[in-house]
């Protein structure tokens, strides 16, 4: 395991996750072209842009579910290569919420949430039993324990998956559009979880185009547009007076 | 036409008895070593392992391509041979009828099952395998917590199926002399004359065990159901 230790120019603490010139292609296409962006610790970044601008692909090299083809990316002090054993570090400490919740359907709510930490945490199965009663608790969920996922809808799905994530306590969460697939009624109660988690000072990478979440909880919001980051602001400036005429675009047609 | 008399099963029952046990324990062998050959058949090719899941893939395409008992015939005749060849001794070495029959169709069968866990892994969600990535489970603990199981849900009305075409098959075993329910039938018919009530009485037996069968595996399947799952 290679160890780094990753301290910014004006010697802030340390970036959790470094993305260094990271080039990603499928194919012919280059669906993240010389990515830089680096998290410290308790930070909140949206990621937005127009649907196949990379940002997806770039948070899921975060956890080395997609591999990137050239560059850096260190997570926690673990850089990301081929090697299996990094690789686990890595996704043992970086939790995610999908878009399409991914729940286990054959599992029900509890042993959703008690499977990972009991298979890779050593977790005995009392223990996780009361970390996952905890985090569904968190979510407001816990009355739902012996449901299936099918039993359920979309909104306490996609708490479930956080409660999920958050039961490996992770130092880093990051979520793949974790709205788009809701139901507008169920947007808001998904939301308020993931504020709630930004209070208690979770680091988190979303993809969003909740904007309304971005100016609340977001330090800063990296704009992307054909695989590059075009714009990193604070979402004050951002939302205010975008400098690039493609995220003046962008906000106009999503800000109705 | 003489009237129909079914005393002469009753006489006969021990030996249709015997016979039924050897047609449910050779259906019993082949599914447990078809099942777990066929998985690991499967899990081969769904890993594209180099070379290996290619041989496999020219098994599974030869073992379905002949009828199960030209591969009796071959097996029966052939691997004595072959395996006299081998032991350097050049005399046949014979494997006998039962074990040819248990061992043939736990092959024969594992090319079948094969290809159907291997369709049942195809129909898994991509996003179960990537939340499983995300969760840094490992690949063992993937497949045996979370994929397995729905690929064994999804895919156990056709598994029945193909067990009690399996079970049917069962009475091919004729060709090697062995004596399964439909054999111990046929042969007590011929010596005793009463075709029409012992073919009757064996179609009974086989309806009874392959509903039998059906209505069992409908119960499991409610019982597993995976709830509030949309079909």
């Amino acid at each position: 395991m290679v160890q780094q230790t990753i301290v910014d120019e004006t010697g802030r603490p340390q970036a959790i996750v470094a993305v260094e010139g990271v080039v990603k292609r499928f194919g012919r296409f280059t669906a993240l072209n010389d990515i830089n962006l680096s998290v410290r610790a308790g930070e909140k970044i949206v990621l937005c842009g127009p649907s196949g601008s990379g940002k997806s692909t770039l948070i899921r090299c975060i956890n080395h579910i997609e591999t990137h083809d050239s560059g850096r990316i260190v997570v926690d002090g673990v850089e990301l290569t081929d090697r299996m054993g990094d690789i686990n570090t890595v996704r043992r400490e970086v939790g995610m919420v999908f878009q399409s919740f991914n729940l286990f359907p054959h599992l029900s709510i509890i042993e959703n949430c008690m499977l990972a930490p009991m298979k890779v945490r050593g977790l005995s199965r009392a223990q996780a039993n009361e970390r996952a009663r905890g985090f569904l608790r968190k979510v407001r969920i816990h009355d739902q324990a012996d449901k299936y996922p099918g039993q359920l809808s979309g909104g306490q799905q996609q708490r479930v998956a956080i409660a999920r994530a958050l039961c490996m306590q992770p130092k880093i969460m990051l979520f793949d559009e974790p709205t788009s697939a809701l139901d507008p009624e169920m947007v808001k109660e998904v939301l308020d979880i993931m504020v709630e988690l930004a209070r208690d000072g979770m680091t988190m990478v979303c993809v969003t185009h909740e904007m309304g979440f971005a100016r609340e909880v977001a330090d800063r919001v990296a704009f992307m547009d054909h695989g590059a980051i075009v714009e990193e602001a604070d979402p004050e400036t951002f939302f205010r007076a975008p400098s690039t005429e493609r995220a003046r675009d962008f906000l106009g047609q999503i800000i109705h | 036409m003489n009237s129909l008399d079914f005393s002469i099963v009753l006489q006969a029952w021990p030996y249709l008895w015997s016979g039924l046990l050897f047609s449910l324990a050779l259906t019993a062998v082949a599914f447990v070593v078809g099942m777990v050959l066929g998985t690991c058949f499967a899990l081969l090719q769904h890993f594209e392992v180099p070379v290996i899941a290619k041989i496999v893939r020219g098994y599974i395409a030869l073992v379905r391509s002949i009828p199960l008992i030209l591969v009796l015939f071959w097996f029966f005749f052939l691997v004595p041979i072959v395996l006299g060849h081998l032991s350097g001794s050049g005399r046949p070495v014979p494997i006998g009828a039962t074990w040819t029959a248990f061992i043939t169709f736990g092959l024969f069968e594992a090319a079948y099952y094969s290809e159907i866990i291997r369709v049942g892994l195809r129909a898994v969600n991509r996003g179960q395998f990537e939340a499983c990535q995300a969760l840094a489970l490992s690949t063992f603990e993937t497949y045996r917590s979370v994929i397995m199981p729905q690929v064994l849900r999804v895919a156990s009305p056709i598994i029945l199926s193909q067990t009690i075409v399996l079970f049917q098959d069962t009475s091919l075993v004729y060709v090697l002399s062995l004596t399964d329910l439909l054999g111990a039938a046929s042969k007590l018919a011929q010596l005793n004359g009463r075709l029409v009530e012992m073919y009757l009485v064996i179609v009974v037996v086989y309806l009874a065990i392959s509903s039998a069968a059906s209505q069992g595996v409908a119960l499991l399947r409610k019982r597993y159901a995976i709830a509030g799952a949309r079909r």
